[in-house]
This record gives structure tokens, sequence and C-alpha cells, in this order.
């Protein structure tokens, strides 16, 4: 089977635009937390998300103008605007802007998102109940529905390989990462753009998930505080918003052009839970087959691991189900890895999470260090067992590392990234 | 009249983002301007929206430069 490397990172989140601007504040402790501003959510059971930071681009704020025209920003919808922007970023990092014609063909695109267009979906149907089917933009299904994330990266770059996009709830990202990297094993391409991106930070989408009771609603007035996977006081997930993509490439063909090569895609498993739309299965049987799959993929034991980087959305039912079926997963090994969960810093950003968390995986790879769980003062019932990285940052040498998404549905994907030491 | 052709021309130029040079009263949203099907229906919209009037679908097809728009509005508004 061919290998498959990553020689390219780009990233909009909570924290920050750009991926070494997210992971020096990761790793410094920063919470991505605020009041939401996107809209009044004064009267709303969660007030407060992790937003990207607006701004003219310096000190790390996302300014829309860098990396796209006004006019073309009117026509898609903001989930398209971060994809674009974090996919702009990576295919920059991998030297792959302007490849040959050849090249082209064999260069595809796989970027999904959990919901799309939502803002823009609702923004339209309030305008055609007022307004009638007159004023809805000739823009508005293109620049709403999902592979068009996909589709506006093919067209300005001409990547003309397969042109795809996933749509698993929260674990898009991976599954998008994964499938994509499979694409390259089965010949179909030598290099794919892939991960997700999502901006739900509107009415509809937090009203949405406030009915669900999926979302933290006891730290509408200490925000930074509200993402607190596996401690005592956690109450439901923060939301996020942004972009992680990840440029995939052939080993031989990275090789042979002399690429940056970040870490190895080596494991990618998945399963289903066959439970309940919302609830992930109270047996945790559905993660534990993911991340076993993932694992045998890889061709690693649980003992080879030394990062997992957690769904861990900081609620009380899904926390300790993930924690139970890594320590099962882990077994004797558990005591010698180290899990965290990036979600207490950004939030949760839905269809984008895993492939920013499997960047962030990549990054402990490269640079030794291991991001914090924020807000983990008093382990919630049944997480022992696993260091868990509490509030600080951790040194650590990371070989292999898993990123673990599960989605509304009961999908879960795991991926297995290790560090490329030229074999 | 005047004043018809200065908000048409703004408009042209927001929405197609084109150099106001660009927006002479012969030119052709597609052919000069660089404009696609989706952008003529949106301009259309705008004009709509800015002179208070209904474009019917007919009408639309035959406004292809600056000047066709104006010679509408003018005579519609």
């Amino acid at each position: 089977m061919r290998r498959v490397v990553v020689t390219g990172l780009g990233m909009v989140s909570p924290l920050a635009n750009g991926v070494d601007e997210t992971w020096s504040r990761l790793i410094e402790g920063q919470s991505g937390a605020g009041q939401i501003t996107q809209f009044d959510a004064s009267d709303y059971p969660c007030r407060i998300a992790c937003e990207v930071p607006l701004g003219d681009g310096s000190n790390g704020t996302f300014n829309a103008d860098d990396w796209m025209a006004p006019k073309d920003q009117r026509r898609v919808d903001t989930f398209i605007v971060f994809g674009m922007a974090a996919a702009m970023q990576a295919i920059r990092d991998a030297g792959w802007e302007e490849p040959g014609e050849e090249e082209l063909l064999r260069t595809g695109v796989m970027i999904g998102a959990g919901i799309g267009g939502l803002k823009w979906i609702s923004e339209s149907s309030i305008l055609l109940h007022e307004r009638g089917h007159r004023r809805i933009s000739p823009h508005f299904i293109a620049g709403s529905i999902i592979n068009l994330v996909s589709g506006n990266v093919s067209i300005k770059y001409g990547f003309k390989g397969p042109n795809h996009a996933a749509v698993t709830a929260c674990s898009t990202g991976a599954h998008s990462i994964g499938d994509a990297a499979r694409l390259i094993m089965l010949d179909d391409a030598d290099v794919m753009v892939a991960g997700g991106a999502e901006a739900s930070i509107c009415a509809i989408g937090m009203a949405g998930f406030a009915q669900a009771k999926a979302l933290s609603t006891k730290y509408n007035d200490t925000p930074e505080a509200a993402s607190r996977p596996w401690d005592k006081g956690h109450d439901g997930f923060v939301m996020g918003e942004g972009a992680g993509i990840v440029v995939l490439e052939e080993l031989e063909h990275a090789k042979k052009r002399g690429a940056k090569i970040y870490a190895e895609i080596v494991g990618y498993g998945m399963s289903g839970d066959g439970y309940h739309v919302t609830a992930p299965a109270p047996d945790g049987n559905g993660g534990y087959r993911s991340m076993q799959a993932a694992l045998k993929r890889a061709g690693l034991n649980p003992e080879d691991l030394d990062y997992i980087n957690a769904h861990g959305t900081s609620t009380p039912v899904g926390d300790p189900i993930e924690f139970g079926a890594v320590k099962r997963l882990l077994g004797d090994a558990a005591s010698k890895v180290a899990m965290s969960s990036t979600k207490s810093s950004i939030g949760h950003l839905l269809g984008a999470a895993g492939a920013v968390e499997a960047i962030f995986c990549i990054k402990s790879i490269e640079t030794g260090v291991i991001a914090p769980t924020l807000n983990l003062h008093e382990r919630a019932e049944g997480c022992d067992g696993i260091d868990l990285v509490p509030l600080v940052a951790q040194e650590r040498k990371v070989k292999a590392a898993l990123s673990n998404s599960f989605g509304f549905g009961g999908t879960n994907a795991s991926l297995v990234v290790r560090e490329y030491n030229g074999d | 009249m005047s004043d018809i052709a200065d908000k048409v021309k703004k408009i042209v130029v927001e929405h197609l983002g084109v150099d106001e040079d660009k927006v002479t009263e012969n030119a052709s949203f597609i052919d000069d301007l660089g404009a696609d099907s989706l952008d003529t229906v949106e301009l259309v919209m705008a004009f709509e929206e800015e002179f208070g009037i209904e474009i019917p679908d007919d009408a639309a097809e035959k406004i292809q430069t600056v000047k066709d728009a104006i010679d509408f509005i003018s005579a519609n508004s």
C-alpha cells in the first residue's frame, strides 16, 4: 500500500488565524471562549462561544479580506471563508500553489463540514418569508452547501483530482483526512487537500444545540471556565468555529520534490454506535472499536502511543464514556500515555474539530509538547488512571498520537499519526 | 438621468469588484466586466432594490450592458 504523509498545515481557530499562532497560544493555556458577539444571545441559555478573533490580520486576528475579495465573501457562508483561508495556508505551507498540469490532475480536495451554511440558510429563510422568492441570492445554494469549500479550493488552484466532501457531524474532519489518505493509498490521487470547516455560531445553531441540551449553561459569566473536559463541573460543550486543513501526499512524491514532511498518517479507524442520534452508547464500544481499528491499521500496539487528543467535549455523558473506552484500549499502557482535550481551549469546532485536533497531534510530534486540558481541577467520577495533562502543557517526546472524533448519529473516527523518521 | 447612471455604475463597481473607469455605458457585464450568469441575476436584484422597481425575467435577460440597465430603469422608475 502507498504511504501517506502530511506536508502542509493550515488553520483558522478561535485562538488565532494560523497554525503556529494558534499552537503557541494553545500551549500557553489560553482560552478562546468569550461572550457571543455574532448575534444577541442575551436570552439564550448558553451565551458564550469560542469565536474566531476578527481584526486587521495582525497579531493573530483573522481578516477575511486577506483571503478572499470582498465581492466573493458576500457570495459564500462564513464556513467557506474559513475553509478557503485554512486551505490556502496549507497549500502555501506545502509549496503546492502552482504544480504542473499533470500534477493538477493528480491533486484532489476533500474538505467537509458538519452543518455547512446554517447562518445563510437561516437568514435566507427569513428573507423568503418576509420579501418573497425574488430576493434570494443567486449565490445562496452554491454558497451554503457543504462541498463548496472543496469546490472553491479546486477552482482557485485548478486541482482536478477527486473532489469530495464528508458530512459526518463532529467526525467530519477526521473522516476527511482518513478518507483522503485512503484515496492516495489507492492511487486515485498523489496529493489531497483535506480537512473541515465550520461556522455555526448563529442564532438558530445555538438554539438547536441548546434545545438538544448539549451546551454548557453554567458558565455564562465566566466563559473561559466553561469548557472543562473530565472535570466534575463539566456541563456541556462550548461551541467553536474555524477550519483545519492539511495537505496529504504520497510519501515518494513528497520525498522526490523535497517537501517538508510533518508526519505520516498511519492509522484510520471507523465505527458506528448503532444506538442514539445524539448520545454515545454507554458502553463506549463504538469509540473503542474505532480506536482499535486505527491502531490495527497502523500496526501499532497501545503502548506505542504517546499521546491521545480526545474527543473530550466537556459533557457529563460523553466524557466518562470516552475515558472508559480509552482505558479499555490502553490496558496496562494507560499509565504511560498522556491524553488531553484541546476543546478545553478552543471549544468544539464540530466538522472542523477532527482536522484541527489532528494538526495539534502533528504539532506535538513536531515540537515535543502536549497541549493541556484547561479547567481540569477535580476529576469527574470514573475518570482516573490516565494523565489528562491538566492546566499546563507538558514536554514529552511524541512518536505516535491518536485523535478521536465522535459525531451525532453515532459516527466514530480515529486517526493515528506517527513521526516520519526517513524510513 | 445622470443620477440613475451614477447609481447604476456604483452598483456595478460594488457587485462585480471592477475598477470604476471600466464601467463605461457600453460595457457588457459578461463580456467586458467578467460577470457570470449568477452575477447578472444579482445585479438585477440590486437594481430592483436601489430603484424600488421590479424587473421581470424577460426584461432582465435583455439587460446586457450598463446602458441597457440605465435605459430600462429610466423608462420604468
